[in-house]
């Protein structure tokens, strides 16, 4: 089940988090009661950090990630690195990249199988995405917008695009990563979902905007009725993996 | 699509529109820039906001006008496209929005609403344009406007008098003025029309219609005329004065078939006319013909009122001739269209058969033997006129002892014993004024006005400016009058205009001459 939230009277919640199946960032600088909304949901499956890149609070639009690893740009202080690496898992490899778009958030949306990227990012950038991330790399547009990563949110059940993305473009991406998607809105028809919003397998977290048809959709298609933390669901899928082999 | 593709070489994908859920209400729907529905978007943001629902409008219920401030009443049916106009002119903050469509909605006539539907198109949010419409209902006052209320606190209002007169002693000129006024609609915009002793007055709401008027009769017959203003109110304060105006017009006298003696200086201006003289057209100049040397002479208005000459003796004093011998025209003319042949005759006042006269008429182109004519008896009158007495006086041989003016018809007539004519004309919508004492004798004009229809029956240029209607009660008489030789004359029917009715099974044949 989706949850509603605002950071500092702001809808925007995949600017100031960025949530995986392993970790979650969240902005310092917030009222505790945005903290505490993560800390609800999330309780002790998986630890949340709270950071700032480069002093910033926008740290979702600036930084990509999945349950493997953490890339930064290359703006962000020694300090925060280090107080990133202290804070993650030790499973989570955190990356700084040097990269003309620094803005990796939104020129980069990744699943823990599959990446979209950015149609300029460099050749360099790419390998270490795929590296780093442990994703096939896919450059692509959405309803003809360059950046992936701010129009759609993914995760590994499902995805929303861009509502404007017609229906040959829903299918091709559809086949590239592998999971359903759905032309949706967010925040009352905002259009940018992954600024919007922010998801991870078990749990998705928006605005306060958001109006529950939005929020019906989100449920269906990142299958959140059925909410249970990671682990779980990993094992079913195993076993039902080495049925079928 | 596709072959401009292969052309340019580059493979463009199909791209259908998919559909996304509307963020409020959930139905399918293709995305838009708001990523709503139609309806939730008009649920959301209303483009009528600050827009006028409601006004009010000010009618006259004598003129049909609507008042548009501040001063300009604008004539409008009901449900008509000036009506949606103005009611559209009246609305206020309309340039905010698109106007797309505006109709009326019915309402009951007499609720004193009038209700319009107006369409309008607006941006909203980030760039989605919504069509709304909306009703706007008008409340309808009424409001006499300023002309009506003037007329209604007084309805002799009048700004401007055309005081017409002529000083005859008959109303011939005033017959054939009130045709020609007809034919030509020139007091359509006469509040009034009154009829007094010797002349017609006209009354006018605005001096500019007086004075066009006054410049048609200028046209039609000679005048002279005056104009007289009198203070009605002033206003100190903006220095408006109201003022009536009057003209006073004087139609020259001499009229049609009278009998002139010219004053010797307007004879010898005139070339040496002799002075005894027949007027025989007057339009806007007068047309005089002396009978003995067949020559004509045209005088203008301001000619004649120069010297202001009166006329001898008028139609009233024509006595009836009989003709017993026409001798061989001795000389001919044609003047102004009108052909004469100078001839000696005999003939005999009717009253006094036995006393022969052997004169020079200037009708011998068709007097013939045994025929009646009207002509002045100047052997037996006894004339009221200082030029004629010093002409008789001057001249050795006497004055001519007749002029014959016209062949008369009177015995074709009774003949004939027909009691309605084929014709008919149309008359002014005058009042009778009688509270300047006048002596109208309802006997007399009744002889006067058949004696000018009669007039009309026999000269075809008289009818030229006059209009002339089928008379429907009018049938054949079934004796074949036209057997006993010359028949009285009448109008062809090729001149009589059909009167305009306006019922369905009336053709309307418009045969003008």
């Amino acid at each position: 089940m989706a949850t509603r939230l605002q950071f500092e009277n702001n809808c925007d919640i995949g600017v100031f988090s960025k949530l995986t199946n392993a970790y979650c960032l969240v902005a310092i600088g917030g009222s505790e009661n945005f903290y505490s909304a993560f800390e609800t949901e999330l309780a002790d499956a998986i630890p949340i950090v709270k950071t700032s890149i480069d002093g910033t609070r926008i740290i979702g639009r600036l930084c990509a990630g999945n349950k493997n690893g953490l890339l930064v740009p290359h703006t962000t202080n020694d300090q925060e690195l280090q107080h990133l690496r202290n804070s993650l898992p030790d499973s989570v490899v955190v990356q700084r990249i040097e990269e003309r778009l620094s803005a990796l958030g939104n020129c980069i949306a990744c699943n823990d199988h599959v990446a979209l990227a950015h149609t300029d990012l460099d050749k360099e950038t790419e390998e270490i995405i795929a590296d780093v991330l442990g994703v096939e790399v896919f450059r692509q547009t959405i309803a003809g917008n360059i950046l992936v990563g701010s129009y759609c949110a993914l995760s590994n059940h499902g995805g929303i695009v861009h509502p404007h993305t017609s229906v040959e473009d829903l299918d091709e991406l559809s086949t590239l990563l592998q999971v359903p998607l759905v032309a949706g809105t967010v925040n009352r028809g905002c259009e940018v979902i992954g600024a919007g919003m922010t998801v991870n397998d078990w749990t998705a977290f928006c605005g306060t905007d958001t109006t529950a048809t939005e929020l019906s959709v989100m449920d269906s298609i990142f299958k959140l009725r059925e909410a249970r933390p990671t682990s779980i669901v990993e094992e079913m899928r195993k076993s039902l993996i080495d049925t079928y082999a | 699509m596709s072959v401009m593709d292969q052309q340019s070489g580059m493979f463009n994908v199909q791209q259908t529109v998919g559909s996304v859920l509307c963020c409020k209400c959930g139905v399918p729907m293709p995305p838009n820039a708001a990523n709503m529905c139609v309806n939730c978007l008009r649920s959301e943001v209303d483009i009528t906001e600050g827009l006028q629902k409601s006004i009010q409008i000010f009618y006259c219920p004598e003129c049909g006008c609507y008042l548009q401030p501040p001063k300009t009443w604008i004539k409008a049916q009901w449900e008509s496209k000036e009506l949606l106009t103005f009611c559209i002119k009246r609305l206020k903050n309309l340039n905010k929005v698109k106007l797309k469509n505006a109709e009326f909605v019915w309402t009951e006539p007499h609720s004193k609403r009038i209700k319009v539907k107006i369409t309008v198109q607006a941006e909203v949010l980030n760039g989605a344009v919504l069509e709304q419409s909306y009703p706007v209902e008008y409340t309808v006052r009424d409001n006499l406007c300023e002309s009506c209320s003037r007329f209604q606190a007084n309805p002799d209002q009048w700004v401007a008098s055309v005081q017409l007169r002529q000083h005859v002693s008959h109303r011939r000129t005033f017959f054939y003025l009130e045709q020609l006024i007809l034919r030509h609609d020139a007091a359509s915009r006469a509040i009034r029309i009154t009829q007094v002793d010797q002349g017609i007055d006209f009354f006018f709401g605005n001096k500019s219609h007086a004075n066009s008027f006054v410049e048609f009769l200028r046209k039609v017959v000679p005048i002279e005329y005056r104009q007289d203003q009198q203070l009605v109110s002033h206003d100190v304060k903006s220095s408006l004065y109201n003022y009536k105006y009057t003209y006073s017009v004087k139609i020259c006298p001499v009229c049609r078939e009278d009998l002139v003696c010219l004053p010797s200086k307007v004879a010898s201006g005139l070339g040496n006319l002799g002075p005894l003289v027949v007027c025989t057209k007057v339009s806007d100049n007068i047309t005089l013909l002396d009978p003995r040397t067949l020559r004509c002479a045209f005088l203008d208005a301001r000619q004649y009122w120069r010297s202001g000459f009166r006329s001898a003796l008028t139609s009233r004093q024509l006595v009836k001739y009989f003709v017993f011998d026409v001798e061989a025209p001795v000389g001919e003319a044609t003047v102004g269209g009108q052909k004469y042949a100078l001839s000696y005759v005999q003939i005999a006042r009717e009253s006094d058969i036995g006393k022969m006269f052997y004169v020079q008429t200037h009708l011998g182109h068709i007097l013939k033997p045994g025929d009646q004519a009207l002509g002045y008896d100047i052997y037996g009158a006894n004339v009221n006129d200082n030029e004629m007495e010093k002409y008789r006086l001057s001249v050795k041989n006497g004055l001519p002892e007749a002029i014959l003016i016209k062949k008369c018809y009177d015995e074709q007539r009774e003949r004939k014993q027909r009691k309605t004519r084929n014709w008919k004309i149309k008359s002014l919508p005058m009042e009778m004024d009688d509270s300047r004492g006048g002596r109208a004798d309802p006997e007399k004009t009744d002889k006067e006005y058949e004696e000018f229809l009669r007039d009309l029956e026999e000269n075809p240029e008289l009818r030229f400016n006059i209009s002339l209607y089928k008379n429907k009660e009018y049938q054949a008489s079934e004796t074949g009058s036209m057997t006993d030789g010359e028949g009285a004359p009448t109008v062809p029917i090729e001149e009589l205009l059909a009167d305009l009715d306006l019922s369905e099974d009336e053709e309307e044949e418009d045969m003008d001459e």
